[in-house]
């Protein structure tokens, strides 16, 4: 049993179909990325797999002990956070919330949990300092540790390095690598980044309106669809 | 001066306004401060015309004011969210919408019972004089289960603030938080849309938070000060408005103002030295 599996599956806009007839299934330690030029459901795609938007056919199911609730999520940044007063320890404590199921409050355990997952990605420094005044690299790396806090077996980002310098694109990457190999964790990737992303992944599936190829890294390059989007790239 | 302040505690309705407004306001600071970061400032403006709207229909018909403003209020909040979630119209025009609708089915039942009279002033401005003992006891009860609420789901309700994708993939009701943010809102500006007037009540949701977001740098911190000032604002202004005998809502306005401004530049003068 694969952790997921879509069967057929299709999603729509008040009744205009944007994705349709997706089939994949993602395993456990798998590092996943959906690649696709804009436009080609790849947002659609990542908020049916963490149950913001409902698929209009076809079935998702969650298997192998992972949980619908089980999901680490790196989401895009919102305007909002911008000027949003909190404390990185609070933004990554609130990730321990699917833990708490009936208790009120963070208990001793989420403490520790938050402790070391701000210890492992390297902002327990940052404990103190105010969200809206970091840089974009620590930013990101405070929510991803929000995440690990949400869930040690899956990882859902959308667009991590958009908006980052090389250095800190580089850092973040590595930081899925270790996530990935490391700690295990299964990662599901949405990019814009296909050169980068070929080099790092395991699997890739690619989009346009349905799928047009799911399979490992280096077949996608030898497939007409990957040497399609890498040559594109190259003439952006 | 200080004579002339103990007064204020002589009169009955004095004490009256006191308390609720003091509850009243702190309610509105902890929930502002949600409802300013997610963008939803203008909620209180528009459920404080619907509020206005039942109160003259409750009048007219001989009811209870608060019992019918409030669930009134509860429905028009979760229908404001509806409309934000399905997003055909946008939360603002929404919102743009229901006030002047609201102000307008107010406007008309009022002057066609009791007509246009210094009630109708009363209910925009706000009166000093408008909490009957009967009210005292609903508002108290009202405001601490609303202080009581979120405090409870504090936690949840940070991590609905900060980021609803978030929250909702990893398992959160967003939904549900968000229609009790809605629920607590509605009370809140019910209570205290009498004092404080239709036409100014959004101001204590929005001024204690965005004067406290100057200055702090982590979300518990903001919600305390904001409370703070909210109390503060509300002390000051309602001691003016008794010593000088000016309108109670828009004298709170004007302190919670001057605050903001001291604020803005306090910041700005942080900002410049580092």
């Amino acid at each position: 049993m694969s952790y997921i599996s879509l069967n057929n599956v299709g999603f729509s806009y008040e009744g205009k179909t944007v994705l349709s007839d997706i089939h994949f299934s993602v395993e456990k330690g798998d590092y996943l990325c959906i690649v696709g030029e804009n436009g080609a459901g790849k947002s659609t795609l990542l908020k049916g797999l963490l149950g913001l938007k409902k698929a209009s056919e076809g079935s998702i199911v969650f298997g192998d002990g992972l949980k619908a609730n089980e999901i680490g999520y790196l989401p895009q940044q919102t305007e909002s956070q911008k000027d949003f007063p909190a404390s990185c320890y609070e933004v990554v404590e609130s990730g321990r919330l699917n833990k708490l199921s009936f208790f009120l409050f963070i208990r001793k355990e989420d403490k520790k949990s938050v402790e070391d997952a701000m210890e492992y990605l390297k902002v327990t420094g940052l404990k103190k300092s105010c969200f809206r005044d970091l840089s974009g690299g620590q930013r990101q790396r405070v929510l991803l540790a929000r995440a690990l806090c949400a869930s040690e077996k899956l990882l859902v980002v959308d667009e991590p390095v958009a908006g980052l310098d090389p250095l800190a694109q580089k850092e973040l990457y590595e930081m899925l690598d270790k996530l990935n190999k490391e700690k295990g964790m299964t990662i599901i990737m949405v990019s814009h980044d296909v050169k980068e992303v070929v080099q790092r992944a395991k699997t890739i599936l690619h989009l346009d309106r349905t799928q047009r190829f799911f399979g490992s890294a280096e077949d996608y390059l030898s497939s007409k669809w990957g040497k399609l989007l890498v040559k594109e790239e190259e003439n952006a | 001066m200080l004579n002339s302040l103990l007064k204020m505690f002589q009169y009955d309705f004095m004490i009256r306004a006191l308390v609720v407004g003091g509850l009243v306001s702190l309610c509105s600071a902890l929930l502002g401060t949600s409802l300013v970061l997610k963008r939803y400032s203008m909620i209180g403006d528009g459920l404080s015309h619907v509020g206005f709207a039942s109160l003259a229909i409750a009048y007219a018909l001989n009811f209870a004011p608060m019992s019918v403003s409030i669930p009134v209020c509860v429905v028009a909040a979760f229908f404001l969210l509806q409309l934000e979630e399905s997003s055909k119209i946008k939360g603002d025009a929404a919102t743009a919408l229901l006030c002047s609708g609201a102000l307008a089915v107010g406007v008309m039942t009022i002057s066609l019972t009791s007509g246009m009279n210094t009630d109708v002033c009363n209910y925009m401005f706000g009166s000093i004089l408008a909490i009957s003992p009967s009210d005292l006891r609903l508002s108290v009860v009202l405001s601490i289960v609303v202080l009581f609420l979120y405090i409870v789901f504090y936690p949840r309700i940070f991590a609905v603030t900060f980021d609803e994708s978030f929250a909702k993939a990893s398992g959160t009701n967003t939904r549900f938080y968000n229609m009790v943010l809605a629920l607590l809102t509605s009370i809140t500006i019910v209570l205290g849309m009498r004092m404080m007037g239709t036409l100014l009540i959004s101001s204590l949701i929005v001024f204690p938070s965005i004067t406290a977001m100057r200055v702090c740098k982590n979300f518990l911190s903001t919600i305390l000060v904001a409370a703070l000032l909210s109390l503060f604002g509300f002390i000051v202004g309602i001691s003016l408005s008794f010593l000088h005998s000016i309108p109670t809502g828009a004298s709170i306005v004007i302190v919670d103002m001057i605050l903001f401004f001291l604020f803005l530049g306090l910041e700005m003068l942080r900002n410049r030295k580092s």
